[in-house]
């Protein structure tokens, strides 16, 4: 399976070779700036033409077909609308911070999504503590979505703003907590030697019962924090025009829009790297000559598959479900997934320290 | 109790929440019901009951309209404007009210059908013919029943209202 470290280090090598380190370091870091910067915007085009296309097949119609074949051009065409429409200022709004709330929003999300491993080697920031860092970073949204509500000054926005702060950080616990059922099972906080240790098979195999559990906790609580149907009510359209949103226009508003789209690929990625074994290859233990076959698709075409997988599951979670009260929430959270999620983890340390896994 | 209840609510909720999905997913691979108008136009299959534009059925060069104005009373919007003539049967000598011209305004229509429902002899009907764009709007001002050319050589017209 190709290693893209040989790619990177060779660049960084020759980098080195005709320039002092430091120099070659900052050329570095804005080449990668400007990469991730790049394929984020290309992820979320990406995931905003596949969800009007998911969402069209479930209501039965055909979804966008004009713009280009298939309509592929269309969320291009919608983001240039987007990028030459008026920036609307309200008086008596916070300028200050309504202006900052959209760029803490997508500064967590590109931080968030910088963690991720896209393929074997390719991997921007390979910590030991990446799963914790992931979600500390990927929290600080929640500042930036209680910022423009409350700059807003308006009383739809400053709703929707308190609505998801109380959902965000209430599921906040139950990610957490799933995750670190996971974090159990492999040993390590590193993405890379979460992967490493799927090699055998995907944890949510190799754990049965207490990482179906968590799979399911997480898909719930993963989905909650992303403010998506049926956890939307952030910014319920029916009752609240657009929630924290709602004073935002053209790229401001994009960015918002940017965010939640691509906080929802960073949770399926997370749940294609921690759960489905990220751009490790399905390996079955014995069958080596099927688990050679596997290793000719290249890791980040198993990385995207498995990621785009979990976001049609999430999408066909968000038509299917009606949204939830805010109640409602608070209950399925506190009375149900927090509980399920705290037994989860003593069944699976249990598991682990008996060794019951495979 | 309180236990029992709660795995009890938990696993029904989870099983109708799976009804649910397996639902949506049959529909979505499910032929989809867009029509793909105008290139499927000579193709195309629009429902019976859609409400395009109002028509008066011809059968044997005649149509079941007595101008009774029921119709036009029953619209909201003034869609609707009957003119009827009198006319003297020959053999009795009495003289009869019957339909001169029926004109509907389709720029003006709603499409609520209440036209359609109050006539009581099934005189008029909408079909799905929907391609009415015209340049003016004159031209959106229709009559329904056939046109009668020549007027002059029935004698015994004359028209009533207007
Ligand atoms: S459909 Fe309604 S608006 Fe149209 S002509 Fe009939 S009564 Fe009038
Ligand atoms: S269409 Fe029907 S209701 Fe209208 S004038 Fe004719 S018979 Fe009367």
């Amino acid at each position: 399976m190709f290693d893209f470290s040989i790619v990177t280090s060779w660049i960084d090598s020759m980098l080195r070779g005709v320039m002092p380190a430091w120099a070659a370091l900052t050329i570095e870091y804005v080449l990668i700036g400007v990469v991730i910067l790049l394929v984020y915007a290309l992820i979320a085009l990406s995931l905003i033409y596949m969800e009007r296309k998911v969402c069209g097949a479930f209501q039965c119609r055909l979804g966008p077909n004009r713009v280009g074949p298939m309509g592929i051009f269309q969320a291009v065409a919608d983001m240039v609308k987007m990028l030459i429409k008026e920036l609307i200022y309200i008086r008596n709004s916070d300028k200050f911070l309504f202006k900052l709330a959209p760029f803490i929003m997508i500064t967590a999300s590109v931080m968030a999504f910088g963690c991720l491993p896209f393929g074997r080697g390719l991997h921007v920031l390979d910590f030991n503590i990446g799963i914790f860092l992931l979600l500390s970073v990927s929290a600080v949204s929640i500042v930036g979505v209680l910022l423009a509500g409350w700059a807003s000054n308006n009383k739809f926005s400053m709703i929707g703003a308190m609505r998801s702060g109380a959902q965000m950080i209430s599921y906040e616990l139950s990610l957490g907590i799933s995750m670190l059922t996971m974090v159990m099972l492999a040993g390590t906080m590193s993405f890379s030697g979460i992967v490493e240790a799927q090699a055998d098979g995907w944890f949510l195999f190799k754990g049965h019962i207490p990482a179906l559990i968590a799979f399911i906790v997480y898909l719930i609580a993963g989905n909650a924090e992303t403010n998506r149907g049926p956890f939307d009510l952030p910014e319920a359209e029916s009752e609240l025009t657009a929630g924290f949103h709602t004073e935002y226009s053209g790229l401001q508003f994009g960015f918002f829009y940017l965010a939640e789209y691509l906080n929802l690929f960073i949770v399926s990625a997370v749940a294609a790297t921690v759960f489905l074994g990220g751009w490790m290859p399905l390996h079955i233990p014995g069958w080596e000559g099927f688990n050679a076959v596997m290793d000719y698709i290249p890791s980040v075409v198993w990385f995207f598959g498995k990621t785009y997988l979990m976001i049609f599951v999430l999408m066909w979670f968000k038509w299917t479900f009606p949204r939830l009260r805010v109640d409602q929430i608070l209950t399925l959270e506190w009375k149900y997934l927090l509980p399920i999620g705290l037994f989860n983890l003593m069944l699976m340390a249990i598991i682990v320290i008996f060794g019951l896994h495979f | 109790m309180g236990v029992i209840n709660y795995f009890k609510t938990l696993f029904g909720a989870i099983a109708t929440l799976l009804t649910g999905l397996k639902t949506t997913i049959t529909v979505f691979f499910r032929k989809k019901t867009t029509q793909c108008y105008p290139e499927n136009r000579s193709t195309l299959k629009i429902s019976e009951r859609f409400r395009g534009t109002l028509t008066m059925p011809v059968v044997d060069g005649k149509t079941k309209c007595i101008g009774c104005g029921i119709c036009q009373n029953a619209c909201p919007n003034g869609t609707i404007t009957v003119i009827t003539r009198s006319v003297v049967n020959p053999e009795t000598g009495k003289a009869k009210k019957e339909l001169d011209r029926y004109i509907y305004d389709h720029g003006s229509c709603t499409y609520c059908q209440l036209c359609v429902n109050a006539c009581p002899y099934d005189a008029i009907k909408f079909t799905p013919e929907f391609e009415c764009a015209v340049f003016n709007r004159n031209k959106l001002v229709m009559q329904l029943n056939p046109v009668v050319e020549t007027e002059e050589v029935k004698p015994n017209v004359e028209p009533e209202n207007k």
